[in-house]
C-alpha cells in the first residue's frame, strides 16, 4: 500500500534559525510513529508541516496523494484526512463540547446535523466524555478537554492523527487518562504521528521512533533499537537525561 | 460547589448561602442604591424651581412624537435616526478598515491607517463643518442630514476600527490553527470561531462608543437639523426656561443611553457563553 505521508528533503527556516534540515520521512498506513527529541529540535515544526500549518521552504510533502504546495486549497484538501491534537487543547470556548465536535463534519463533510450529532455522541462516549456533551470546555478538567479535542478530530474520520505533545499541558494525574485513549486508538489500527516526552508510552505504542535534534532526524527505528541499543551520541545523551527521573 | 460547602462546614466556618440567593441579594442592593442616588439627584433639582407645566407642554416635540414644520421627523426620534444610521455605516466602515489594518497588503494597510489617523486626529466638529461647507466648493453639495451622517459615520468608524482590530488580535492563534486543522475555510473560521470570540471583547467598548455617538449626534444641530439638542435650545431661548429644557433634553439622552446599555448587556451575555461559566452575574 502506498505511504500515507511522504516527506522528501524538506527545509524550513524561522528567520535565521534553520528549523528543519533536509528532513525525509514516510508514514505507512496503520503505522504508529513517535517523534522525540529535546525542545527546539524541530519535532513540532515537522508535525505541523504534515497538515500545512507550516509551509516548508523547500522539499515536498505529500499527504494521501495530495501535494502540499503552500496554497490554502491543497492544505484544506489534505487536512480533511489529517486530524490534529494540540498541546493546549484549543477547544472553541464559546461552543459546547457537542458543538465543537459537529462543526467540521457539518461544514466540511456536509453531514446532516442530526447525523453529525449522533456520530459526535458515539465518539465522545468512546473517549469517555459522553456525559459532558452539553458542557462548555471551561467546565471540564484538562484531561477531559484533551479527550474532547481528540474526539473533535476523530469526528472528521481522518486517515491519520497527529498529536503535538498531547499530555505536556496536563496535571500528572490526568496524563494517563489521555494516553489510554491514544493507546486505544493505536490498537484499533489508526495511523498516527505523535510528538511526546512520555517514553513508556512511546515504547508501548510505537512501531518506529524518530529521534530529532537540531532540525535533523538523527536516528530512527523500532523502540527496542532506539531505547536498548542507541547508536548516536546525541540520542544516548538525550535518553540519559530523560530516563534519569 | 457542594463539596466546597462541605469542606467549609467541616472546618467549622459558616456555610455561605446558595449561589442563587447571593445573586438576588446583590441585585436588590444594586437597585436600592440606584433608587437612593436617583432620589438625591431629583432632590437637588428641586431647588431650581422648575416649571413642569412648560416641560409637559414641549415634551411631545422634544420626544419627536410630532413631525417638524418641514414635515420631517424631529427631536429624539431624529436623534435616534441619525445615531442608528451612522452606527450601521460606521460598523461597515470599521470592519473594512480593521481588515485593512490586519492585512498583509501594504496599500490596504496604508489606506486603513491613514484614514483612522486622519479621522481620529481631528475634532468631530471640524469634520462636520468641512464636509458641509467645504465639499460644495469642489462641487459636492450635500444636505445637512447627509453631511451629518457622513461625518459621524467616518469619525466613529475610525475609532470602532481600532476596537475591532484589538478584539481580533486578542484571540489566541491556537484557535485559528485548530479551526484550520479541521479543514474549515477561512470565512467560516471568521464567522464561527474567531469572530464570535472577538465580539465578546468588542461589545463593551463598542457599546461605549455608540452611547457616546448618541450624544455627539447633537453636533449635527449646527447643520440646521431639528434634533433633540437643537429643539431644547431653541425652546429655551424663546421662553427663557433654560434649566427646564436642558434638563429635559439631558434626561431624554440619558434614558436613550440606558436602552443602549441594556442592549449591550444582553449582547455581552449572548457572546459570553462558555467564558467564566462559574461566577458570572
Amino acid at each position: 500500500m502506498a505511504d500515507l505521508v511522504t516527506i522528501d528533503r524538506i527545509n524550513k527556516w524561522h528567520g535565521s534559525l534553520h528549523a528543519l534540515r533536509d528532513v525525509s520521512l514516510t508514514v505507512a498506513p496503520h503505522e504508529r510513529l513517535v517523534i522525540c527529541g529535546p525542545s527546539g529540535s524541530g519535532k513540532s515544526t515537522l508535525l505541523r508541516c504534515i497538515n500545512g500549518l507550516e509551509t516548508c521552504d523547500s522539499g515536498d510533502v505529500v499527504v494521501d496523494g495530495t501535494r502540499l504546495t503552500g496554497d490554502a486549497r491543497s492544505a484544506r484538501f489534505a487536512r480533511r484526512e489529517v486530524g490534529m491534537v494540540f498541546q493546549s487543547f484549543n477547544l472553541f470556548p464559546h461552543m459546547t463540547v457537542l458543538e465543537n465536535c459537529i462543526l467540521a463534519p457539518i461544514w466540511v463533510r456536509k453531514t446532516p446535523k442530526r447525523e453529525a450529532e449522533d456520530l459526535a455522541r458515539s465518539v465522545l462516549d468512546r473517549v469517555r466524555v459522553g456525559a459532558h456533551a452539553g458542557k462548555y470546555p471551561a467546565q471540564l478538567s484538562g484531561g477531559e478537554q484533551q479527550r474532547v479535542a481528540i474526539a473533535r478530530a476523530l469526528c472528521l474520520a481522518p486517515k491519520i492523527m497527529l498529536f503535538d505533545e498531547p499530555t505536556s499541558a496536563l496535571d500528572p494525574e490526568m496524563i494517563n487518562e489521555v494516553l489510554e485513549i491514544i493507546v486505544g486508538l493505536a490498537d484499533s489500527g489508526m495511523t498516527m504521528v505523535c510528538v511526546t516526552h512520555e517514553m513508556a508510552f512511546a515504547r508501548r505504542v510505537a512501531d518506529r521512533i524518530v529521534f530529532m535534534d537540531g532540525g535533523e532526524i538523527i536516528e530512527h527505528g523500532p523502540p527496542a533499537e532506539i531505547f536498548d541499543a542507541p547508536r548516536a551520541e546525541r540520542l544516548k545523551a538525550f535518553l540519559g537525561s530523560i530516563l534519569k527521573n | 460547589m457542594a463539596l466546597d460547602a462541605e469542606v467549609r462546614a467541616a472546618a467549622g466556618r459558616p456555610v455561605s448561602a446558595p449561589r442563587v440567593t447571593r445573586k438576588s441579594h446583590f441585585r436588590i442592593q444594586v437597585w436600592a442604591t440606584w433608587t437612593v442616588l436617583a432620589l438625591l439627584l431629583a432632590w437637588g433639582c428641586r431647588a431650581l424651581q422648575l416649571d413642569f407645566g412648560y416641560v409637559a407642554q414641549k415634551l411631545p416635540f422634544l420626544l419627536g412624537l410630532r413631525l417638524g414644520p418641514d414635515g420631517f421627523i424631529q427631536g429624539a426620534v431624529l436623534t435616534l435616526f441619525v445615531t442608528a444610521v451612522s452606527m450601521v455605516c460606521a460598523l461597515g466602515i470599521a470592519m473594512i478598515t480593521a481588515a485593512g489594518r490586519l492585512s498583509d497588503n501594504p496599500v490596504a494597510f496604508a489606506f486603513a491607517t491613514f484614514y483612522a489617523s486622519l479621522f481620529r486626529g481631528t475634532p468631530l466638529l471640524v469634520q462636520v463643518l468641512i464636509i458641509y461647507l467645504a465639499l460644495p466648493q469642489i462641487g459636492v453639495v450635500l444636505g445637512g442630514l447627509t453631511s451629518g451622517l457622513i461625518a459621524l459615520s467616518l469619525n466613529y468608524g475610525a475609532y470602532l476600527a481600532e476596537t475591532i482590530r484589538s478584539g481580533m488580535m486578542a484571540i489566541p492563534l491556537g484557535q485559528r490553527e485548530a479551526a484550520m486543522a479541521l479543514s474549515l475555510p477561512r470565512w467560516l473560521i471568521l464567522w464561527k470561531v474567531t469572530g464570535p470570540q472577538a465580539l465578546r471583547l468588542i461589545i463593551p467598548p463598542a457599546g461605549a462608543l455608540f452611547v457616546s455617538m448618541l450624544k455627539d449626534s447633537a453636533l449635527v444641530s449646527i447643520l440646521g437639523l431639528w434634533e433633540l439638542n437643537f429643539l431644547a435650545q431653541s425652546y429655551a431661548r424663546s421662553s427663557f426656561r433654560y434649566m427646564e429644557m436642558l434638563l429635559a433634553a439631558a434626561l431624554i439622552y440619558w434614558a436613550l443611553s440606558i436602552v443602549f446599555e441594556i442592549v449591550q448587556f444582553r449582547l455581552e451575555r449572548r457572546f459570553g457563553r462558555g467564558v467564566a461559566v462559574v461566577g458570572r452575574r
